[in-house]
Parts: C-alpha cells; structure tokens; sequence
C-alpha cells in the first residue's frame, strides 16, 4: 500500500507546468497600467455617454483625467496582480474572466489617457455599437468553429459560409420582393451546403480539412462572383437592398448605455445572443455537449460506449455551418446592403482567430470576436476624437495578442486533442 | 452469464487473424487468453466487443446467439472491456468519463452530474477503493485509470468484463491490487477474461487458461502447468526460458552520466539530476515504468534531446556538447525505443537500412557516390549473420515481422565496434524466437568489451539480462542494485522507494506474484535464478 501512496504524490509533482509565459503576460499588464497612471496629462477628460433617444440621457462627462485614467489603470493593475499571485501559487491557469477584466480595464485607461487633457471627446457609446456591429459576424463565424472543432473537424470553409450566406440571404430576400425574413432562412442552407462538401470529403474520404476548407473557400467566392457577373448585375429584382428592421426591446432597450447597444438591434443580433448563450450552456452541462466534445478529444473512446462518432461529427459540421451561413446574412439584409464581390472580405479567417484566441469555448470566442471588433471600430474613429495615429495601428493589435495568446502567454491554449484527425474505424 | 464463441473467424484481407476460435467462459470464471503478440487475442476481444464484425462464426450468450453491431450493443449485452490503451476522455473527470453515452438528464437535455458522481462513488465502493469522481483523468496515475475503467464497465452492469493486457503499464505493487479487484469481481459473480502473454500472471490468477497461437487455439491448460509448458504451447515449440551469460568481468568505464538534468517542451523536469555509471564489459539495466525519464534520459545520452545541466562521458571524453553523428562516432550503438518510427526507414530495402548510419564513410561509400556493390555484400554477409528472415535484401524493411525489423536494426548497430550500446525496449513486440536472439546478441556485445545500457519496463527482461539494475521513478534514479535482486523490492523501488526501505517493505509483504515465485522455485529469496523471458510486451496497435 506504502507504493501506491507513493506514486500518486509523484504524479501530484509532475503536473506543475511551466508559468513563465503567463506571468509575463500579467506582469505586462500590470506595467502598462501603472506607465499610463504616470504619465497622464493635466487637464479634463470628456467621456460622451449617450448616443440615441433613449429615456434617461447622460450628459457629457468631464472629469479630471488623473481620477479618468487613474482608476480603471488602478483596477486593471489589481487585477493582474491578483492573477499573477493566483498563478504562481496555484501554478495553473486563472479564469477567462479575469484575464479579460484586466484587460478591458487597461483598453478603458488607455482610450480614457488619448482624450486627457485635449478638447476632444471619447464617444464610448457610439464605440461600443460599432463594436458590436463590427463583431456580429465574427462572432457567428467563431461560434461556427467552436461547435465544428470540438467534434473534430477543422473548419477553414468559415469564410465561404459566410460569403455563401450573404449571396443566398440577399438574392433569396430580393426574389421574395424584398422580404429579408426569407433571406434569413435561405442563409443558413447556403452555409449548411459548403459546410456538407467539407463534411462529405473530410469525413468520407478523409481528405485534409485544411486544404479542403481553403479549396471550398475559392470555390465559394468564383461562384458567388460567378452569379454576380453573370445573374445579378443582368437582371432586375435579383439583388436588391432589404434589411432587417430593428426591433428594439421594451425596457432593456432604454437602459442607459447598454441598453441602446444591446437592445436597439435586428432579429439576427438576437438570434446571435439566443446561440452564444445556448451553445455556452449546452457545451459544457449537457448531454449532448459531452458526446461531441468527447468525440473531438478522444473519438475511439466515444465509439467503445456506443456513440457514433462520424454521425456526431456530420451533425456538428452541418450546425456550425448553419450558424455561419447565418452570419453571412448580416453583411446584406443584416445591414441593408445589395450582395456585392468578396463583402465579407477575409471576415471568416478572422472569426478563425477569434475561435482560437478565445480557447475554443462559446464565451471565449465571443469576447475575442468582440476585441477584434472594438480594434477595428478603435482605428474607424481615432481621427474622430483627435489622435493622429494611423489607423492601422490598432487593427493590428488583435493579431499580435492572438499570435502571443497561441503561444501560450496568459496560459496553455490546447485545441479539442482529435482535431483535423480523421476517424477510420 | 455464460459466455460461448463458436468458430470465430475474422481476416483483413488474405491475412487470417482469428481461425474458427472456440472458447467458454463459466460465470464468475478468470479465464486467461495466452498468447504472443501478434497471435490475434487482441482482434478476438475486439470481435466480441463489437468493434469488428466477425466473418464467421457466433457469439452465445447463455445458450441464445447474439449479434453486435457495435460496443453499444455489447455493453447491452452485458460485456464490458478495459482496452490495453485506455478509452478515457484525458480532459474529462472521472465522472463524466463514467456516464459518457450512459448519461443521466435532467430534463432540457442537461446532465445530471451528481447522480453521475454518486454511480462513481457506489461502484468504486463495491470494489473496495476510492475514487474522486471530480478528479480529472489526465491529473491520474496510470494505475487509477485503470480503476475508473473498471468502474466504467461496472456502472454498464457488465457481467464479463474483458482485461486487454492490464499489467503491462503497472508496478508490481499496482499488479497486486489488480488481482485483489479481480479477486473481488469473481467472487461477485462476474467473468473475467484475462488477456496477456504473461505466463507468471496467467499461473497466479487464472482459473482456466486457453492460449491461442496465429489466430488458432492450440490448447487450454490448467493454472498448475509450468512455465516452461506454457511457453512451449504459446510459441508451439520448446524454448529456452533463461539467457545463458557467464558473470560479468566490467572494465573502465564506457559511460559516465553526471548529474544530468533534461527538461520537456513544458519546461517539466524529466530527468532530475541523474548519475549513472556503465562500465565495459557489463549490462546495466534501467528499470522503471513507462514515462519515468527513461526515454528523455537515453535521447539525451544519444544527443537527440535536449539537457539543462549536466555532462556525460564516453571512454572518459566529455561528449555533453557533441552532435549525434561525432557521438556515434566516437564508438556509441542506439536501438530506439520505438523501431517503426526511429529505428528504420520502413519503404527503404534492408540492404539501405542496414547502412542508415554508415553511408557517410567508405568502404560504403566513395566521393559521395553509394558503393553498391559492396553495400549489397554487407546486406548478405549481416542478414545471415543475425538470421534475418527475408526473401530478398532488397524487400522494404516495413514489409517483415517486428522481429526481424528489429534484427536489422541491430545488425546496423553493431556493424562498428562499439564503446557503448544502448537499447531502449530491445525486445518489445517481438515473438519469442527473436526475443532469445536479440537477447543472446546483447550477451555477445557485452562479451566483447561493450558497455551496454538497456532500458526496459519490463522486470522479466530486466532480471534476465542485467549484470547491475538501475531503477527510475518520476524522473530520479532511486537506486542501483545486483542484477539478482528480489523483485518485489525492485516493483518497490519502481514506485519510488529507497532500496533498502523496499527490501523491509518486501519482506514484510510478498506481492501474489512475488508468492507465486517463491512457491514455484523456494531458493529464490536466496539467490534468484534467471527470470524466464517471454515478454513481447505492449502491442502495436495505437
């Protein structure tokens, strides 16, 4: 009995991993926030909080840009402090929501330390709605990878779903007499079918996901520019502009900041929350959740207790792809745009790196998707609040910190173990 | 439940793996399957787990055929298997690993995780241990997996549970409280079958014992045959259990590893400041199981792996800062651990296999150009000399039998004289024939001034061959001890105990296996006789 009690505490002492990745992610953290509390400049900040009509209307706030920039820095310095001591003690990785708090503190000082002590105002309202607008699509498309790769199938096709859902959803919209609600339902199926030829080559005749997603990615946009030449621009009726209307929410829609943002959207948006919120839950508590992420880590395992894996892995495929499909929507009847070449414009590779960026999981990937997209509302408005700083700076911040968050530096990023593998009995 | 096949049958392709196999096994029985790697327990179990279809033949259950179509119509029917490599989800707990695909909902499709933890609790109970239902497999011990696998097939009411080679990832000690588990599932009705190519095993536990030879039965036998007998029967002719070796006469030394430190790609620590010493002249084992820095400790002596501190000497020159080619050069043999990916080039012909190493240099070659003609003497000369069975020495190497693949890997490495061989897992996956002629080649090195490393996870070996056992536990050398130590004291060692703790310990507390020795040879504790080799340990089949 002696050695048995032995041999699990030297198992105990194996697991510690390697901390110094992020330790210097937090570290970091931490010495922006205090680099910004020393360096603010004298003068007032001017925080815009409103944007449309709703009940209670903040005025413009202007507040000493010490206490502006000082607290979230403080906050955010706190908090990175917190989770370094959590990882050097526990020697594991802290939660998501930490990491991500102190984050968006040190995003709040930094815009804040911009507008200190100039004339110029930070719309932070008008910034979090072109973020969620921005984001929209990204987050469809990184919700597509979660419930693809967890089952095992590496979904590179995310941009072709997208693209193909944008063309159904506006040319089946335009056909209808410019019904968008049935361009909503003909999205999905056009995703739905790029994502069963991925499903048909890589689990039937196991041919490489990659090279498969990219192939089906070009042949998405020839034939989508295909059609545009040859159908759409010829003929009247065939691509016309609907949109989605708003559909604002009683109450929630009125309370103050958010509430516009949030509240104040097309029938899509909601659908994007009813998915994200569902597909976190189900992910992780249900039945259904365990089966497929068993079969994306350990697919011999899931068939010795009876579960079909390549059937788990069709359905998935289809599901993700459905989602995307949806999502491709939002860049036509979702913004009242005609379809036009290429609209989606690299938006499902994106989406790719916001899935991994966010580890895999539903709330993960959202929160990224929504990064990338403030970085790019960010670069869209800097001139507007007065900073000279080229505009493609801050586009490129979310792919530096996705490249650092690959590399394991806020902790170990580990895909679903059984991914691009596929299953042959 | 009484369990009957009735003429089994399965091929791939030309190639017959189970040949009309009949086999019975009585309600609350442990019935051993016997049989070398290779001879097709493994693609049986298989068959009557579900995974395979047979092409012949029936499965009875309690007098009434039954058909599987897949595990889940196995599980049904009341049989469960613990698979040779585990079939558990590393990232999941325990509990969710248990109810995977038995899950219990709440309504809305979500799982009921504390009837899942309570199903864990209750089963593990009924076997007489303690499982942590939230623990995360990947944080377990290889011994506690095995145990979550059992309550997996438990908690399906499995009235046979089938054990694929279950010892060969355990300690002694972990060995010991399987057979105790085993003990309790018998006596509460459950069948086991037992499947292994361990004879020491089989004679301990077994109530009755059928052994199959290239997917045939050839005989069942009573748990009081000899070794020697059921040896015979499994290879189908007699062999030679022991390995024939005069003492050893060591020399200077051949390698001297110094406080040797490696570190993994995670930054773990693997080998945690091991010295080690291996003379010329003798045969220094390291024992251990699986996983314990054997491999990264051999990769960093061959100069593969990487070292954080440390130095290591051959014939008493520094090589810490050495390239592999100047390590070879400078007189080291390397049998990897793993042949089909690091030992041979598999679509290449044995005759360039057999120079992978040598090509550089003449007469092999000459102003960068192939001397073919002599690389195909070479072929001829080394495929009789180490009996490598081919037709021609132009096949691909990937085209013949583990054994002789592994004979081409040695005859490569000794075609130079050597300072130095080291041979990680030499006899794995071999049949016994090539087990006693790699086995006798390794004497002959030795016998001609080499210093040998052998690392094994197998104590059969380990006791047969070494001339000094040097044993691993997570990473640190615990103990150099005699080549004829007990081996429950080195079972103990292998989970981390001093030697001379474990040499109280073990007298204090003998292991069934360890009982069973002393029963079949009373001299044993006096001075150990050569251990029988019939080891061909882990199959292939990841």
């Amino acid at each position: 009995m002696t050695a048995v009690v032995t041999e699990t505490e030297d198992t105990a002492v194996v697991k510690p991993r390697s901390v110094t990745r992020p330790v210097v992610g937090f570290g970091l953290i931490a010495v922006v926030a205090v680099v910004l509390i020393l360096t603010v400049p004298p003068g007032d900040a001017r925080v815009q909080l409103t944007r449309g009509p709703e009940a209670l209307q903040i005025p413009l706030m202007t507040l000493p840009a010490t206490l502006a920039v000082g607290v979230p820095a403080a906050i955010a310095a706190v908090l990175a402090v917190v989770a370094l001591v959590q990882v050097l003690r526990t020697r594991r990785t802290v939660p998501m929501w930490l990491t991500v708090a102190a984050g968006g503190f040190l995003l709040l000082a930094f815009l804040v330390h911009l507008v200190s002590g100039k004339s110029s105002v930070l719309p932070l309202t008008d910034l979090l709605a072109s973020t969620l607008f921005l984001a929209t699509p990204l987050m469809f498309g990184a919700l597509c990878g979660v419930v693809c790769e967890r089952v095992g199938i590496v979904n590179i096709a995310i941009e072709g779903q997208l693209l193909g859902g944008a063309f159904a959803g506006a040319v089946v919209a335009s056909l209808a007499g410019g019904n968008p609600y049935v361009g909503l339902v003909a999205a999905p199926i056009a995703g739905v079918g790029v994502g069963a030829l991925l499903a048909w080559f890589s689990i039937r005749y196991q041919v490489n996901q990659v090279i498969t997603g990219v192939v089906l990615n070009v042949l998405v946009l020839g034939l989508t520019t295909f059609f545009f030449k040859g159908l759409l621009t010829e003929l009247d009726g065939w691509n016309d502009r609907s949109r989605l209307p708003a559909l604002p929410i009683p109450l929630l829609s009125d309370i103050p900041v958010l509430g516009p943002v949030l509240f104040r959207q097309n029938l899509l948006v909601y659908l994007l929350y009813a998915i994200a919120i569902t597909l976190h839950v189900y992910l992780f508590r249900s039945r259904w959740g365990l089966r497929v992420r068993a079969v994306g880590e350990h697919p011999k395992a899931a068939d010795t207790v009876g579960i079909d894996v390549n059937r788990t892995r069709w359905r998935n495929t289809l599901l993700g792809s459905a989602i995307a499909g949806l999502g491709g929507a939002f860049f036509t009847i979702g913004q009242g745009l005609a379809f036009g070449i290429d609209i989606t414009a690299g938006s499902g590779f994106i989406a790719l790196a916001a899935l991994i960026l966010g580890r895999w999981t539903p709330s993960g990937a959202i929160v990224a998707a929504l990064f990338f997209g403030f970085a790019a509302a960010l670069s869209q408005s800097l001139r507007s609040f007065g900073v000279t700083l080229d505009s493609n700076i801050p586009l490129m911040i979310p792919y530096i910190v996705t490249l650092f968050a690959v590399a394991g530096f806020g902790g170990k990023v580990r895909p679903p173990a059984a991914e691009g593998i596929p299953y042959v009995k | 439940m009484k369990l009957e096949l009735r003429g089994i049958t399965k091929t791939f392709g030309s190639f017959v793996a189970n040949d009309a196999i009949d086999l019975v096994v009585e309600p609350g029985e442990i019935h051993a399957i016997l049989g070398e790697n290779g001879a097709g327990k493994s693609t049986l179990m298989n068959v009557l787990y579900g995974l395979y279809e047979p092409d012949g033949g029936e499965i009875v259950i309690d007098g009434e055929p039954v058909a599987f179509s897949g595990p889940g119509d196995a599980m049904a029917a009341g049989i469960g298997m613990v698979h040779q490599h585990f079939m558990l989800v590393p990232v999941f707990t325990v509990a969710e690993n248990i109810v995977l695909g038995q899950e219990r909902v709440r309504g809305a499709g979500l799982l009921d995780l504390e009837a899942a933890r309570r199903l864990v609790r209750e089963t593990a109970e009924s076997l007489g241990f303690s499982i942590d239902p939230d623990a995360r497999i990947e944080d377990l011990s290889v011994g506690e997996q095995q145990r979550v696998e059992i309550v997996k097939a438990l908690s399906r009411q499995a009235e046979v549970l089938i054990l694929d080679e279950p010892t060969a990832v355990l300690t002694p000690q972990e060995t010991d409280e399987l057979i105790q588990i085993m003990g309790r599932l018998k006596a509460s009705g459950t069948s086991i079958i037992f499947i292994t190519h361990k004879l020491r095993e089989v004679r301990a536990i077994a109530d009755a014992i059928t052994i199959i030879r290239l997917g045939k039965v050839v005989g069942s036998a009573d748990p009081t045959a000899t070794e020697t007998e059921l040896a015979s029967l499994m290879v189908g002719r007699s062999v030679n259990l022991g390995v024939d070796k005069a003492p050893a006469t060591p020399g200077e030394p051949a390698l001297t590893v110094q406080n040797l430190v490696v570190h993994d790609a995670n930054g773990v620590e693997v080998v945690k400041d091991v010295s080690l010493e291996v003379a010329r002249g003798e045969i220094v084992a390291l024992a251990g199981v699986q996983g314990n820095g054997q491999t990264e400790l051999t990769e960093a002596i061959l100069g593969t792996g990487p070292t954080s501190a440390g130095r290591i000497e051959l014939d008493g020159r520094d090589i810490s800062r050495l390239g592999v080619r100047e390590r070879l050069d400078a007189g080291m043999g390397f049998v990897p651990e793993d042949r089909t990916t690091s030992g041979i080039v598999a679509d290449f012909s044995i005759t360039e296999n057999l120079v992978l190493d040598l090509v550089g240099e003449a007469p092999y070659s000459s102003f960068g150009a192939l001397n073919v003609r002599y690389l195909r003497e070479n072929a001829e000369d080394r495929v009789k000399e180490f009996d490598v069975r081919t037709t021609s020495i132009e096949r691909p190497v990937g085209t013949l039998s583990g054994g002789n693949q592994q004979k081409v890997v040695l005859a490569r490495e000794m075609s130079r004289p050597l300072s130095l061989l080291v041979a990680s897992q030499p006899t794995r996956g071999l049949d016994v024939g090539s087990i006693e002629f790699v086995h006798k080649r390794i004497v002959a090195e030795r016998d001609n001034g080499a210093g040998v490393l052998i690392v094994s996870t197998e104590l059969d070996e380990v006791l047969a061959l070494a001339d000094r056992i040097a044993v691993m536990c997570n990473g640190r050398l615990v103990g150099v001890v005699d080549g004829g130590e007990d081996r429950d004291v080195l079972g103990l060692m292998m989970a981390g105990v001093p030697a001379e703790e474990a040499r109280k310990e073990a007298a204090r507390h003998h292991t069934v296996l360890g009982e069973a020795d002393l029963e079949a040879d009373p001299e044993s504790s006096v001075e150990p006789v050569p251990q029988p080799i019939t080891d061909d340990q882990v199959e292939e089949n990841r």
